[in-house]
């Protein structure tokens, strides 16, 4: 089967050619700014990205392979509102880059600082290129911005619109002025924003250098070309799938203010090459901060849908056959100043929910589900000088079983990429001792091919001035599911320890404010992923591996698996063979 | 000291086995080739050795293996136990919390020590060094026991913080000792004292996992040379391109990972040195990859830390070594929105290109190089196969690419090409353009069999100055295990403000470790005129976690080594503002690392050992014409029979030069001319 010829009379060769110089020029920018950035969010959990927009669209023509997975799918909004800004005051030179983080244009949360630069090709506007990253801190009632217990967006920290912090090349002070004083670490964000600027200035160097090189017209028409290349891809895909109507719908814990459970519910239909996903059924706006935006919504779709469609690439043409019906009467497309901060635990139990539907068109695509929450744990405290200091990291989990094998144990989440800071850099920098950094026994979802193992995290507080910590987390009441008659994997868990014993938030997985003294104890359990296929005719021998491994209680292994063995792996066949025969029947 | 009078380099590769030799007393230079013999490379190894007469009667021999990379990439190293801190027995099971790829979630990942092989004692150091709680012996010898009762091979010490202080660490090695039967024992402060448990447990594990595997193989080849009567230095190539002793190597196997294509780059940068070139690209075009290398100055580039499969991390310096999957044996296709791409699946040589007529369909790199009469089908390069089937290999292009994109099969052909050529051109702009070179200085050398083929048209694609392709392009790993420089490199973790930096204390660290990697080279056995000991410092901005490399200028000498906080900062602001532009003064600026690196220089090789022998003539190596298709015509091109061509003579494209072992092709607009060493130097015509 073969695809249509490029537009725009461009040869084959030269498409395939620029096809990589462009991509390599976005993993450029990428990587330059994982190497300059200050903090680790970026640095080491790569928590931004890059690349170049459409003109008069913003739609996304070319994105680095690194990127973020969900800011690749929610830039083209972020550049679509620097666009209308300019529509509507005018005024573009070369040597603007504009500014901002509002979640409402352009999606995410707070943290995400957007910087949009038009690319000038003889005073006009042939593209824009866009650098998004994660900042460390913007602000707000918690440090790192991560706040349980927000109700307006106005406690999660300052919100910056479009602004141009370069005016035709020179620097606004002023803005940088008002950014730092919103802040409670200034110079991390400081570093940041100049690795962004690192970022951008190399791609505006390096397109120009493409440009001079092909001609404007050769490359634009290798831009479209790659849109309608993505597009032919994914209408190929749909068009496999069983045409019909299905259903999925997974829950979040609650909202961190409301203590009850919200509803995704999704409708997903195939007809011909085009798919509707429609998630009208869904729960209403909510006072806590897991609200979403319509913009950030989409983008949590096409992850989804890039995770099943790996060969699709990373441009706008993929979401043409597409339709979303992602109306404000949901939490799914919430307006200003309903309270974002917890946005992650949404969209990833909106790509589940995707995951969910497209298992049962096509099982021998889906994987269980991944443990779906990021666990943005702060612990904060002042050091005896009185400097602040702040940790703050997400926490790993299990990946879904597959039908080619079990799934991955202690991974990142799918909208990220992101690797985690050692035990030791987190030591080294802050008054915490790690006393367990371990797999999780029995946190995978029992299949045929299981979940991947979560993980247990527990800190030591060291500063004899104590600290306090603050968790938003999930996945504390709805567990990962299992696909294709898999199991689900274990709930998360969060529980601190003081002088008056042991005590767990009763939200499940989001509180803050919670004061610990020298010696006090946190510990996190994260979930597995769910399994997939009936874990009753999982081999004996891959349950006997994991119980030797002491990841498998002999308990969990007869209750889940129907595999009498013992804790030193020895399986008894006879009774094996009995339980098993008596679970299926 | 010992003599070396009669030298032999030997490279063991995947396919063949290659080795140079050199005779200082009579300046002879000769080469051998033999298949290698997987699973017991041993047997190539002697075989080839044989070439050049009784083993008895050569003084050293330095070597380059393959069987490290092999065991790794295959998993076939010793079944290891690893012994943590309480709590950190997953160390490298759960690594940076990463996944296979960024778009989708399927894989897993078994590390090279199962979950029970991993014990964990009592024990705890903090991370500014304090001791917790000691180490208890009684516990450790417990953990011994039980792996050794399993069946572990190997063992390694991993204990959280031993980069801030190794005592506990010492502590479980002396109790290790007492108990393991073998020598294979390793201790992460051993291996790497540099924050990071994750790398530094992966790098410890793995050095673990190849201690038996390397010994066995060093053994048997030590044995087998001794049965021979030889009576010489034996040394082996490390990935950081510098030569070490085997009871190093015994030690440390896991810096022989890359320890084959380190030599690659050593000696080209030491051909290119002598040719007049100082900055390179090195281009080695393999079946399945290819593998670049920049040479600045000089001086090769080296990566602080390399990956090898997904979560298997080595950190340790190695030659630089920039890899993408387009290699002879790629395979070209038209994907399903209409892209023509080349790799990453590969025919690799088994079944290989459709034109070998062993079983693959699907066309390759290579077969569009034989439909374009680039490669000479009755000649095939390696001598394994009488002749090529172009006429297989066309019909397959017709099919696949010409077809589908409304192509002649010539033009699909040179689409592949040229495809393939962006590809490696994309590699070649990651390590120059990248990284601040610029390319208008650099000189590509391809070696290995196919990157002659494609050199031209780099030169072109990338804006390269031009292309110096060694007369033995085959042997060039071979040839560098006879040029390597002795090596020894050390890293430690520092954690120092600049601002105060108590200058005099750091440079007495430097001059302790100095001398501590001088002993190291010194003892290393091979006769050397002079040893370096330079030092480099990891640096970066208070808060930031990546670090700049910061090159020192200072020394260390008899006196010591002398040093001032003026001298690092102007260093740190010179490194990082060639990496990123921008400086960030008023920040405060921290010392993370300290490198150490001593090397041990070898006596001068002179490379016109290799030259063309006296009375070679242009007329009498051409080979008359061939019809060659370059940019949408056929056009009759000039053969030559590479090796028989005098110093001095000068060919236009479009030509095309064969020998054994390589094919180079002269672009139209391009030339070619053989300098005295018998390169030649390939440029735009002007």
């Amino acid at each position: 089967m073969t695809g249509p010829a490029p537009a725009h009379g461009l040869d084959p060769v030269t498409f395939a050619i620029l096809t990589g110089r462009l991509e390599q020029i976005a993993d450029e920018m990428d990587a330059t700014l994982y190497r300059s950035a200050f903090n680790p969010i970026i640095a080491e959990a790569r928590d931004a990205c890059h690349g170049l927009y459409h003109a008069e669209s913003g739609a996304t023509l070319v994105q680095g392979q690194k990127g973020l997975p969900i800011f690749v799918g929610a830039m083209a909004f972020a550049v679509r509102a620097v666009i209308d800004r300019v529509a509507r005051e005018g005024g573009l030179a070369a040597g603007d880059t504009f500014l901002f983080n509002d979640p409402y244009l352009g999606g995410t949360h707070l943290n995400d600082f957007r910087l949009v630069r038009p690319l000038m090709r003889e005073g006009r506007l042939f593209a824009w290129l866009a650098s998004v990253g994660h900042w460390l801190d913007i602000g707000g009632n918690v440090p790192g911005g991560y706040n349980p217990s927000a109700t307006e967006s106005f406690q999660e920290g300052v919100t910056i619109p479009p602004v141009r912090l370069f005016r035709a090349g020179v620097l606004q002070q002023d803005i940088v002025d008002i950014l730092a004083a919103n802040s409670r670490v200034p110079r991390s964000n400081w570093g940041d924003l100049n690795g962004q600027l690192n970022a951008l200035d190399l791609g505006e160097r390096r397109f120009h250098a493409l440009l001079d090189e092909y001609g404007d017209a050769t490359v634009a028409a290798a831009l479209d070309a790659a849109t309608a290349r993505a597009e032919a891809l994914m209408r190929a895909h749909i068009a496999a799938l069983p045409d019909g109507t299905y259903r999925f719908e997974d829950h979040l814990d609650n909202d961190g203010i409301v203590d009850a459970p919200l509803t995704i519910a999704l409708d997903l239909t195939i007809a011909g090459e085009t798919m509707r996903l429609d998630f009208s059924r869904s729960s209403p706006p909510c006072r806590g901060p897991v609200n979403i935006a319509r913009s950030t919504a989409v983008a949590a779709c096409y992850v989804a849908l890039k995770h099943v469609f790996t060969d699709v690439p990373a441009n706008a043409g993929c979401l043409n056959p597409i339709r979303f019906e992602i109306p404000d009467t949901t939490f799914l497309g919430a307006a200003a100043p309903r309270p974002v901060a917890g946005y992650t635990e949404t969209i990833l139990r909106m790509i589940g929910v995707v995951f969910g539907a497209l298992a049962a068109a096509a099982p021998e695509r889906a994987t269980g589900a991944p443990f779906g929450t990021i666990n943005a744990l702060s612990v904060a405290g002042h050091r005896p000088d009185g400097q602040r200091w702040v940790l703050f990291s997400f926490f790993g989990g299990g990946l879904g079983g597959s039908p080619a094998s079990d799934g991955l144990n202690h991974a990142n989440n799918p909208i990220s990429t992101a690797t985690m800071p050692p035990a030791e850099i987190l030591e080294a920098a802050h008054p915490v001792m790690v006393t367990e950094w371990a797999l999780r026994p029995d946190s995978a979802g029992p299949g045929r091919n299981r979940g991947g193992f979560g993980a247990c995290y527990a800190f030591e507080i060291l500063d004899p001035g104590g600290a306090e910590a603050a968790l938003l987390g999930e996945r504390g009441r709805f567990a990962p599911f299992g696909v294709a008659g898999g199991g689900a994997g274990a709930l998360n868990r969060f529980a601190w320890q003081d002088g008056a014993g042991a005590h767990a938030p009763p939200m499940a997985s989001k509180i803050t404010g919670i004061r610990l003294g020298r010696g006090d104890r946190l510990r996190l359990e994260t979930p597995g992923g769910g399994g997939w296929g009936d874990p009753l005719t999982r081999p004996e021998e891959a349950v006997a591996r994991d119980v030797r491994r002491g990841l498998l209680t002999p308990a969990a292994a007869r209750r889940d698996y129907g595999v009498a063995i013992d804790a030193a792996g020895t399986v008894d066949a006879a009774a094996t063979a009995a339980l098993r025969a008596g679970r299926s029947a | 000291m010992t003599r070396s009078a009669r030298l032999v380099g030997v490279d063991v590769g995947g396919t063949f086995t290659d080795l140079a030799c050199f005779d200082a007393e009579t300046g002879l230079f000769r080469t051998a080739k033999v298949p290698s013999n997987r699973g017991d490379e041993a047997v190539g190894f002697m075989g080839g050795l044989g070439a050049f007469g009784a083993p008895a009667a050569l003084d050293a021999i330095v070597h380059g293996t393959t069987v490290g990379t092999n065991a790794l990439l295959e998993r076939k190293g010793a079944r290891i136990g690893i012994i943590t801190t309480a709590g950190f027995r997953d160390v490298i099971e759960m690594r940076r919390r990463d996944r296979p790829q960024t778009w989708g979630l399927w894989g897993d990942f078994e590390p090279v020590a199962p979950r029970d092989f991993r014990l964990e004692v009592p024990e705890r150091v903090l991370a500014d060094g304090t001791i917790r709680q000691a180490l208890d012996p009684a516990a450790m010898r417990a953990a011994c026991a039980r792996l050794l009762a399993l069946g572990a091979e190997a063992l390694a010490i991993v204990f959280i913080n031993a980069y801030a202080n190794p005592a506990n660490e010492k502590a479980a090695l002396a109790v290790a000792r007492e108990i393991w039967p073998n020598p294979h024992v390793t201790a992460s402060h051993e291996i790497l004292p540099e924050i990071r448990e994750f790398e530094r447990s992966s790098t410890t594990a793995l050095n673990a996992y190849l201690q038996p595997v390397v010994a066995s193989y060093l053994g048997k080849l030590e044995d087998a040379l001794a049965q021979a009567g030889f009576g010489g230095s034996f040394h082996i190539v490390q990935s950081n391109g510098g030569v070490m002793s085997t009871a190093a190597a015994r030690a440390f196997p896991v810096r022989t990972a890359l320890s084959g294509p380190a030599a690659g780059v050593i000696a080209a940068a030491a051909i290119a040195r002598a040719a007049g070139f100082t900055d390179i690209i090195t281009g080695d075009l393999g079946g399945t990859s290819f593998d670049v290398s920049l040479v600045a100055g000089g001086e090769a580039a080296l990566a602080a830390q390399t990956t090898i499969d997904f979560g298997l991390v080595i950190r340790n310096p190695m030659i630089e070594i920039t890899t993408i999957g387009a290699g002879g044996g790629s395979i070209a296709h038209v994907d399903r929105g209409g892209l023509l791409a080349v790799g990453p699946e590969s025919a690799g040589s088994r079944p290989g290109p459709v034109a070998y007529g062993q079983g693959n369909s699907r066309p390759t790199l290579t077969d569009a190089n034989i439909v374009l009469g680039r490669i000479n089908a009755e000649r095939p390069i390696g001598g394994a196969l009488q002749r090529l089937d172009s006429e297989a290999a066309a019909a397959a292009i017709a099919t696949a690419i010409g077809a589908p994109l409304g192509l002649t099969v010539e033009d699909a052909a040179e689409a592949i090409i040229r495809v393939a050529n962006a590809r490696m051109a994309g590699a070649i702009r990651l390590v120059s353009i990248e990284r601040g070179h610029d390319p208008a200085k650099f000189t590509i050398l391809p070696f290995g069999g196919g990157g002659a083929l494609h050199v031209g048209a780099l030169i072109r694609e990338v804006g390269l100055r031009g292309a110096l392709v060694p007369r033995y392009p085959g042997i060039t790993s071979a040839l560098g295990c006879l040029i390597a420089d002795i090596r020894h490199d050390a890293v430690e973790t520092v954690n120092l403000e600049l601002d105060g930096l108590d200058a005099a204390a750091l440079a007495a660290r430097m001059a302790t470790t100095g001398r501590m990697t001088r002993q190291v080279v010194a003892q290393a056995g091979l006769p050397i005129t002079e040893i370096e000991v330079g030092f480099a410092l990891d640096m970066h901005y208070l808060g930031q976690t990546h670090t700049v490399a910061v090159p020192l200028p200072a020394r260390l000498d008899a006196a010591g080594v002398t040093l001032d906080i003026g001298m690092v900062r102007a260093a740190f602001e010179a490194a990082y503002h060639a990496a990123f532009s921008r400086l960030l003064p008023g920040l405060p600026v921290r010392i993370v690392n300290l490198r150490t690196t001593a090397t041990g220089r070898r006596p001068p090789f002179d490379l016109m050992a290799l030259a063309p022998p006296a009375g070679a003539s242009l007329a009498a190596a051409g080979r008359g014409t061939r019809p060659v298709y370059f940019g949408g015509e056929w056009r009759e091109a000039a053969i030559f029979e590479r090796l028989d061509l005098p110093p001095g003579a000068v060919i236009p494209g479009p030509a095309i030069l064969e020998q054994p072992d390589a094919t180079i092709v002269v672009d139209p607009g391009l030339v070619v001319r053989v300098d005295a060493f018998g390169n030649l130097l390939m440029e735009r015509l002007p």
